[in-house]
C-alpha cells in the first residue's frame, strides 16, 4: 500500500460520507455546504489521477460558481424544511429497484471485467499539454460548448424575465 | 501504483447512486437539481479514471465538457425553478402536482 493509495481511500471515504450526508439533509443550506466538501474531495482525487487543470476547474466552477448559485437561489426562495418522511412511501420501489440493479451491475463488472484489478500508474497531464491537446484535437467541441453556454445565458435571461405585457398583447390580437 | 482501476469506477458508481437516489426520492426541486449535479460529477470522475488507465487525454477532454454542460444545466435549471416559484409560490413537487392538476 503506497502513500497514493492511502490518500485515495481517505479522500474517497470523505467524498462518499459527505455526499451521503448532503443528500439526506432537510435543510437545503446544509446540503449545499456538505456538497462543497464533496467537490473539494473530488478535485483532490482528480489531481491524484493526473488532471491538475480539471482539479482547479472543479474547485472554481463546481465548488465556487455552481454552489454559490445554489446558495443564492436558496436565499431567494423562502422554504421551510418539511417534516414529511425523507423517502415518501410511493418511492420505496424505485429506490430498491435502482439499488439492486446497481449492486448487480457492480458485482458483474467486478467479476467479468479483466481491467478491474489493473493498477493505475501515476501520470500527469500538465495544463499546457492538455490545453494544446484540447485545442488541436477537440477545437470544434470547444466551439460547440461555448455556443451552448451562450444559449444557456440567453435562456436564463428569458426565463428570469418577469411576465409583463406580453399576454395582454396576444389577448388584444385575439379580440 | 495508485489503486486498481476498478476501485475508481466503483467510487464513481457509489457517488452516482447517491445522486440518483437524491434525484428520485427528494420532493424538492432544488434537491433534484443537486442530485443531477452529483451524477454529472460522478461521470466526470469515471472518465478521468479511464483516462489514466489508458494514458490518453481524451477522457480528460470529455470531463471538461461535462463541467461546461453542468454549468449550463444548472443555470437553466435554477432559472426554471425561479420561474416556477414565481408562478406557483412553492417548489415542493407534491404541492405543485396538486395545484397544477
Amino acid at each position: 500500500m503506497t502513500i497514493h493509495s492511502i490518500i485515495f481511500y481517505l479522500l474517497s471515504s470523505v467524498v462518499i460520507v459527505s455526499t451521503g450526508i448532503a443528500v439526506t439533509r432537510r435543510d437545503l443550506v446544509h446540503a449545499v455546504v456538505y456538497l462543497i466538501f464533496t467537490f473539494f474531495g473530488t478535485a483532490m482525487i482528480f489531481y491524484l489521477l493526473g488532471a491538475p487543470l480539471l482539479a482547479a476547474l472543479e474547485v472554481i466552477i463546481y465548488a465556487g460558481a455552481i454552489m454559490v448559485l445554489f446558495l443564492f437561489i436558496i436565499m431567494m426562495i423562502r422554504t421551510e424544511p418539511s417534516t414529511a418522511p425523507l423517502i415518501p412511501p410511493g418511492q420505496w420501489w424505485p429506490v430498491i429497484g435502482f439499488c439492486l440493479l446497481y449492486i448487480t451491475a457492480g458485482f458483474l463488472f467486478m467479476y467479468q471485467e479483466p481491467d478491474f484489478w489493473v493498477f493505475l500508474t501515476p501520470a500527469m497531464a500538465t495544463p499546457g499539454a492538455f490545453g494544446r491537446f484540447l485545442f488541436q484535437t477537440h477545437w470544434l467541441s470547444i466551439e460547440i460548448i461555448s455556443l451552448l453556454l451562450l444559449i444557456a445565458v440567453i435562456g436564463a435571461l428569458v426565463l428570469g424575465k418577469p411576465a409583463g405585457k406580453k399576454p395582454n398583447k396576444t389577448n388584444g390580437n385575439r379580440i | 501504483m495508485i489503486v486498481p482501476y476498478g476501485h475508481v469506477i466503483v467510487l464513481a458508481g457509489i457517488i452516482f447512486l447517491l445522486g440518483l437516489l437524491c434525484a428520485v426520492t427528494r420532493r424538492n426541486l432544488i434537491m433534484i437539481v443537486l442530485g443531477i449535479e452529483i451524477m454529472l460529477n460522478a461521470g466526470a470522475l469515471a472518465f478521468i479514471g479511464a483516462s489514466l488507465r489508458w494514458q490518453q487525454m481524451g477522457g480528460q477532454a470529455v470531463a471538461l465538457f461535462i463541467l461546461a454542460i453542468a454549468a449550463a444545466e444548472v443555470s437553466i435549471g435554477l432559472a426554471l425553478i425561479v420561474s416556477v416559484y414565481r408562478k406557483y409560490g412553492t417548489i415542493h413537487v407534491d404541492i405543485l402536482e396538486k395545484s397544477t392538476r
